[in-house]
């Protein structure tokens, strides 16, 4: 029989037997909803992990660094590549080339020193470092006092909870709780810091030749003068936008731009002493990427510049495991509904098989093959799934809003952001509309073939 | 073969068995509905299948009609052995070679007339379009036209058979079986429904077996009449239908 004789002729006889088909119908619907909602609530779980992990800034950042940094930390590169003394230096030309790679947004330097800051004369010794204007979408100025730093340029400063904390002499005794960010940024805003730190100037001026003598000879020389810039202070973080970077984590952010004109005089520059020309050199690079997917893809070819890479792909890779396994047990427990509607699809069918025997019989007798009858029974266990899956599909999404909007009511009372953990990509929509269709065929499978080999003479024998 | 009378050249043999068994096992018991019936049925003829019930006729139309297969002995339809046919070709040869009716009609209740009467050409899989020509065609022959869109509850008796006439002739069989096709029937409505299966016989050239117990209808449309007694073979003789019109 061709398809969409089966197909009408299927559907004829669903309809025969309207309530008990329905309520197949419905088992198998119910069955697959559980099934999307269980799966749609794992992808957005999934997808709000990710949204958060990548607005946090830790896995789509890659550090990079020169060879000549991070010795003796016997990474596999260090040992095969060149030695640290014939790799390459990470200057603004290298800057450059890793900013205009493919799938990189930016590449910006670390400028990263400890210095002093004095807050109402009070001296406190603290890491700096300079933050791109791109670093406002990051998840950890979520929650901060004041706004992030008017322009790239601006004598301005965000200062991290902690330190704040530290200005205003409130730090708590560990293990008790922390005074409220609002508390704290209320009599810091606005304020001003003064900062000193160590310029690093060109040596032309005589005045700075106390030690001339031996910059003379190999060519390049600066002088280290003494400086003060005031700060604003803008903002105050609550969360800490550098955790991924352990003890050399900075409390205190400058502007990127403001940082790189102020030329601070950094760690590294001692050993570029030993390099001519005007370029900056940089002891590290932030390099950001587009899509974190594409993290593994950028490291490598840094790696391949000749340059020291590091990253949280790592860590990543270990997420998507996680829930990769969450999708299976999700999934698990999802289809576990499924196969209980599937085995209504064996009893329905096999119920029909009893009571239109003499119908199967009468389609033997009049030149239908078991090949028919079976494609027929099949048919209908085919259009039982696949408007049940439908149907389940728009119920699971129901379902999915329902408890989306209820948690986010909830979220709102607990004075925490609304999310959207729930997602039914159109993947999921078609993966659970197959699914339904091949469960309700495999459960086909008994029914269809035992009305096939059913024997017309014995169907037809009683009245 | 020696039970069969000599015919005339011009026919062919469309139906031939020979030591035809069919043996139920019912617990102990074996029951031998036919045991060793040899016949041969010439194209074109009108053959009645007469005895008491539990005789074995039914079962020998079964086996004929390809809805049964024989225990021993063969049966040979047009040059088909159907005992070494599969269920595939079996069910291809009900489709193309085989009309039957029945005496309780066996229309399909869930369907119209006229998609019962098309239903063998879905099983052929014959366009929609000439499905329902096809079907409009036979329902006009057998003058139910007028009702091809009831279902089969709505329709008397005699109005079912003639759709199951209808039905059986959708795919221009050369054999039309027969079991007890006015049993449910008044006998005005069954003399219709005979005279509808004779002329069949007549113009369309179909080779007719008919299963009944009423002697007096196989007399009147038989050319040919054969007793069957505890599943054998127990007479076999021509007759002269009533109003056969010098037919031989």
């Amino acid at each position: 029989m061709k398809l969409p004789d089966l197909t009408e002729l299927a559907l004829r006889n669903l309809r025969e037997s309207l309530l008990r088909n329905s309520l197949t119908t419905v088992g198998i619907s119910v069955g697959v909803a559980s099934l999307v909602a269980m799966l749609s609530l794992g992808i957005g779980l999934q997808q709000m992990a990710s949204r958060r992990l990548v607005k946090s800034g830790l896995f789509d950042t890659i550090i990079v660094s020169s060879r000549r940094e991070m010795r003796g930390m016997g990474r596999e590169e260090e040992r095969n590549g060149p030695t640290p003394g014939e790799s390459r230096i990470l200057d603004e030309p290298a800057r450059l080339e890793i900013e205009h790679m493919e799938n990189v947004s930016e590449a910006y330097p670390d400028i990263r020193f400890a210095t002093e800051l004095r807050f109402e004369d009070k001296p406190h010794l603290t890491m700096i470092s300079a933050l791109p204007q791109s670093a406002q979408t990051n998840d950890a100025f979520e929650g901060m006092q004041g706004q992030f730093f008017s322009s790239d340029s601006e004598p301005e400063v965000i200062l991290q909870k902690s330190f704040a904390e530290e200005l205003l002499g409130k730090t708590p005794p560990l293990g008790q709780p922390e005074p409220g960010v609002a508390e704290l940024a209320k009599p810091l805003l606005g304020k001003e810091l003064l900062m000193r730190y160590a310029q690093r100037a060109a040596a032309q001026s005589a005045a700075e030749a106390s030690n001339s003598d031996s910059n003379d000879l190999i060519g390049a020389s600066y002088s280290v003068v003494s400086r003060e810039q005031k700060l604003t202070i803008v903002g105050v973080a609550d969360l800490d936008p550098e955790s991924m970077r352990g003890p050399t984590r900075a409390k205190v952010f400058l502007p990127l731009k403001l940082a790189e004109s102020l030329h601070v005089m950094l760690p590294t520059d001692l050993r570029e002493i030993a390099r001519a020309g005007d370029q900056p050199v940089y002891s590290s690079i932030s390099a950001r990427v587009k899509n974190p997917a594409q993290i593994q893809l950028v490291e490598d070819k840094i790696k391949k510049m000749g340059f020291t890479t590091f990253s949280i792909a790592d860590a990543s890779k270990g997420l998507r495991q996680f829930f990769g396994v969450l999708y299976a047990f999700l999934g698990i427990f999802g289809s576990l509904a499924l196969i209980v509607a599937s085995i209504g699809i064996v009893n329905t069918l096999v119920m029909a098989i009893l009571e239109r025997r003499r119908e199967i019989g009468i389609m033997k007798a009049i030149g239908a093959s078991d090949a028919d009858v079976r494609k027929l029974f099949f048919a209908e266990a085919g259009a039982m799934g696949v408007l049940g899956g439908m149907l389940g599909v728009v119920l699971g999404w129901a379902i999915g809003q329902v408890i989306n909007f209820g948690t986010n009511v909830y979220l709102k009372r607990q004075s925490l952001p609304p999310e959207h953990f729930w997602a039914v990509p159109w993947w999921l929509v078609a993966f659970a509309i197959g699914f339904a269709l091949v469960v309700s065929l495999v459960s086909g499978l008994y029914p269809a073939g035992r009305a096939a080999k059913l024997d017309p003479v014995q169907a037809l024998r009683y009245e | 073969m020696t039970t069969v009378p000599a015919v005339p050249a011009i026919r062919t043999i469309a139906i031939r068995s020979d030591n035809l068994c069919r043996h139920y096992r019912m617990g102990e018991n074996v029951i031998r509905a036919v045991d060793g019936v040899s016949l041969s049925v010439q194209s074109g003829e009108f053959l009645a299948l007469l005895g008491s019930s539990g005789s074995g006729k039914s079962s020998v139309l079964n086996l004929i009609a390809g809805l049964d297969r024989p225990t021993s002995g063969s049966v040979i339809v047009q040059d088909r052995d159907l005992a070494k046919l599969s269920r595939e070709e079996l069910a291809k040869y009900r489709l193309r070679v085989v009309g039957m009716v029945f005496q309780s009609f066996n229309l399909i209740a869930s369907m119209t007339v006229i998609e019962n009467v098309e239903l063998p050409l879905r099983f052929a899989e014959v366009d929609r379009s000439r499905r329902q020509s096809l079907a409009r065609e036979a329902l006009e022959r057998v003058g139910l036209k007028a009702r091809m869109d009831h279902r089969p509850s709505e329709l008397s008796g005699g109005e079912q058979q003639r759709a199951a006439l209808a039905r059986a002739l959708i795919n221009r069989p050369q054999l039309l079986l027969a079991d007890e096709p006015t049993g449910n029937l008044d006998s005005r409505t069954g003399t219709e429904i005979m005279d509808m299966v004779r002329s069949f016989n007549r113009e369309l050239g179909m080779t007719v077996v008919m299963v009944t117990h009423e002697r007096a209808l196989a007399e009147r449309y038989a050319e040919r009449m054969i007793f069957l007694a505890d599943g054998q073979l127990v007479d076999d003789r021509p007759n002269r239908p009533d109003g056969a019109g010098g037919l031989v």
